[in-house]
């Protein structure tokens, strides 16, 4: 046996250890990072699922033409006037005819959602003949009395009912006249104060638009910049220079282009605050960067003998680019766009400055109405005090992370599918 | 992609700028409310109240601060400034002169109601009855020494009990805002102060040295008793629910809507709840109020509108949809006084602040 084998013989059992060493640090750290993210998305998940439904209950409505003021059911003005939550009280005091004192009656009406008198405003509006009529409704419960409904026997002891609501709430479940619907007002309606009532697809409108315009602005603008800079632009100091820059201002905390959008669109050109518009340019500015990086490597990555190809037949340097490297090098800045576009789309900071971190009910209805998103939307929520926001929270964000999920599952299948191995 | 898809992207693009030429152009028919996040919750009820009822455009309303509020209101006059700010405290005198500087010439004030600051540990805790004295002992930076004597040592307490016999034996730990929220201001203002003032030689020297008097009765200790848990006073109810023996400090209404997991410590004796703030036995209560750009009422439409929604009494008064969600109403005739202002209009002239 020679010297080094035996040397090497020696050492083996040691770096085989080594290795093993190695490997088993891998698996701990991918344990570590995937445990975090079940943690997240079970606590998540545990918190917001029970947002997605909520709780009704039967009652028997008259359309009592005295009660609601109304004469004519097709005159606007008075049906906007009308007393429709006299309607609902009448209904709901009818089921509990033995309640008389005048706190109590509060306390009963209080079980009733505000947006019950809406709805039978919205069905007398849309069929005028129901005024005088009777009607069997499923109507809306207050968040108090649906958290109560929905939670265990140790959360109903702490829910905000007094003892008599709880009583007249458990007389309604037990006579079967609540029931667990699912929660279509989420998808349907703009920001509430009433948990109940509020709505997530104001905020993700308000987010489509945003991104619309990041999109419209950052896609052609940073394409056009990164070929530029890596197929015509001369090597000199000054694109070095150019180059370090954008570098750099991927880096930059993203609070302070919400301050630059502040100070340039909103104070010198005088654009409207609150609009997806000046949001969207905000975060055109955030994700320049990462666009034009990203669509800068994807060129690189066409192989110069395409180029040299191109250039052979007599292609001119514009032909060669726009013929040639440029869709080779789509699929790479396609994922860099919609990579940029996820992260805007979780973005708040700048947008605080730009005043989108507001309270909008209306649903946006283009990049020129006033609007917020749905990050917002999830930090608004997050610090309101009702209770049932906790849930609504929970839910806004697993409906935030299925959009980025979407994106990130879209940016990976463009690049197997167009990918092309060279 | 050829050069004619090219140039069609090129083409969107240059589109979308012309488009943002004519935005500033068109005039504005929602309300633009910015300011405190201790008014938005409340509102942001009348806005929605306001915009179903109305039938007009929903108010938008930005959670900008009370300061940050009054900076952008005070910015001038015209479309893309505010219609209305929300304050949790009243308007400062150097910030009506901003405001009459910008154009802002007329503002009408109105005070909403009140709002406690809650001191409050979990149901599993003990029940705690604390002087505004004891909390300045237990939480401000430099203290009396206990040993006597007009001079000031570094806060030596541990426990309660150090603080005043009568208290139980528990670490001192309170949770609370950090010094970017307005709730902060107002806990360090109302209650440590409330309690530095009940030294007399402290309170003296307010007359004398305004600056020092101010470092010392607002300070906060920061060796770990106090701790800052964040804008987000949900989260302060959270860990006062998994940490029986903290105290937390948050506003008036997270205690309303969190019965169930918290309770309220007396402060001198006096549990927080309508009555006591609002008469101002409970000592930790502060006023809200709004001001309207009286510039912009009759361009924007709806403005007064809003405001005959908010002073109404189904809004603020005693039995309001307010109250729901922990508004501390005025005293009656408080509240005519201020719906009497705000239906003229009235416009402040500076004296009053």
């Amino acid at each position: 046996m020679s010297k080094t084998t035996e040397k090497v013989r020696k050492t083996l059992a040691r770096r085989y250890r080594a290795e093993r060493r190695f490997k088993a640090f891998g698996i701990v750290s991918i344990v570590i990072g995937l445990s975090a993210l079940l943690l997240l998305f079970g606590d998540i998940i545990g918190k917001g699922h029970s947002a997605f439904f909520e709780h009704y209950v039967e009652l028997s409505i008259t359309y009592d033409p005295e009660t609601l003021e109304i004469e004519d059911a097709n005159d606007p003005e008075q049906l906007r006037y009308g007393n429709f939550e006299g309607v609902v009280r009448a209904a709901i005091q009818e089921r509990f005819p033995r309640v008389e004192e005048r706190q109590d009656r509060r306390a009963l009406n209080a079980l009733l959602s505000t947006s019950a008198g809406y709805e039978l405003r919205d069905r007398l509006e849309a069929d005028p003949s129901l005024l005088g009529q009777k009607e069997t409704l499923w109507l809306q419960l207050d968040d108090d009395a649906d958290m109560f409904l929905k939670g265990s026997e140790k959360q109903r002891e702490n829910a905000r009912l007094s003892p008599q609501q709880r009583e007249w709430v458990l007389d309604l479940e037990a006579a079967g006249e609540t029931r667990s619907e699912f929660n279509r007002s989420l998808f349907t309606s703009g920001d509430s104060r009433e948990p109940e009532q509020a709505g997530i697809l104001g905020a993700i409108l308000g987010s489509v638009f945003t991104m619309l315009v990041t999109l419209a602005l950052s896609f052609p603008i940073g394409i056009a910049a990164a070929i530029y800079l890596e197929e015509f632009a001369p090597k000199n100091r000054f694109t070095d220079f150019i180059e370090v820059n954008i570098n750099n201002l991927a880096a930059v905390p993203s609070i302070i282009f919400g301050l630059l959008g502040l100070a340039i669109f909103l104070s010198w050109f005088g654009m409207p605050r609150s609009v997806p518009l000046v949001g969207g340019i905000v975060l055109t500015l955030m994700t320049l960067p990462t666009v034009i990086i990203s669509s800068r490597a994807a060129i690189k990555a066409v192989p110069p003998s395409i180029r040299e190809a191109a250039m052979g037949l007599g292609a001119s340097k514009m032909q060669v680019v726009l013929h040639h490297v440029l869709p080779l090098a789509m699929p790479g800045m396609l994922t860099g766009a919609i990579i940029g576009m996820a992260q805007a789309l979780g973005e708040t900071a700048p947008l605080l400055m730009i005043g989108m971190v507001a309270f909008i009910v209306e649903l946006p209805t283009g990049p020129l109405s006033a609007a917020t998103v749905l990050p917002v939307q999830i930090f608004l929520w997050a610090g309101s005090p009702e209770q049932s926001f906790v849930a609504l929270t929970s839910a806004a964000i697993m409906v935030l992370l299925a959009f980025l999920i979407a994106m990130n599952t879209l940016a990976v299948v463009l690049r197997k599918r167009l990918e092309r191995r060279w | 992609m050829n050069v004619k898809m090219k140039a069609s992207i090129v083409g969107a693009a240059a589109a979308l700028a012309l488009a943002t030429a004519p935005a500033t152009a068109i005039a504005r028919d929602t309300i633009s409310i910015v300011g405190s996040s201790t008014v938005y919750p409340f509102a942001t009820v009348v806005a929605e109240r306001f915009g179903r009822a109305s039938g007009q455009p929903t108010p938008k309303i930005e959670s900008t601060g009370s300061g940050g509020g009054m900076k952008i209101f005070c910015q001038g006059v015209g479309e893309n400034t505010p219609d209305i700010t929300n304050a949790s405290r009243r308007m400062k005198t150097s910030e009506f002169e901003l405001c009459q500087k910008n154009g802002v010439k007329d503002i009408t004030e109105v005070q909403i109601g009140y709002d406690g600051l809650a001191l409050a540990n979990s149901v599993k805790g003990q029940d705690m009855d604390i002087t505004l004295r004891d909390l300045y002992l237990a939480l401000a930076k430099d203290v009396p020494d206990p040993k006597g004597g007009e001079k000031l040592v570094p806060n030596p307490y541990k426990t309660w009990k150090d603080v005043n016999p009568a208290l139980p034996n528990i670490k001192i730990e309170v949770i609370g805002p950090p010094p970017t929220s307005g709730t902060r201001d107002s806990f360090n203002e109302l209650g440590v102060e409330g309690g530095c003032k009940t030294f007399d030689w402290l309170k003296a020297m307010k007359g004398q040295d305004k600056d020092k008097y101010k470092a010392v009765c607002r300070s906060i200790r920061e060796d770990g008793a106090y701790i800052e848990a964040g804008e987000n006073d949900n989260l302060i109810i959270q860990k006062l629910e998994s940490t029986p023996d903290a105290l937390g400090a948050f506003g008036y209404s997270f205690l309303d809507q969190n019965r169930g997991g918290v309770k309220a410590v007396k402060i001198n004796g006096v549990e927080p709840d309508m009555n006591t703030i609002s008469s101002g036995d409970y000592p930790m209560s502060r006023s809200m109020f709004f001001y309207v750009k009286k510039a912009h009422v009759g361009v924007v439409p709806g403005i007064e509108g809003y405001i005959k929604e908010f002073t109404s009494e189904r809004a603020w008064g005693e039995e309001g949809y307010l109250v729901d969600k922990g508004l501390i109403p005025s005293h009656k005739d408080e509240r005519k006084k201020w719906a009497k202002n705000a239906a003229a209009l009235n416009s402040m002239t500076g004296k009053e602040l």
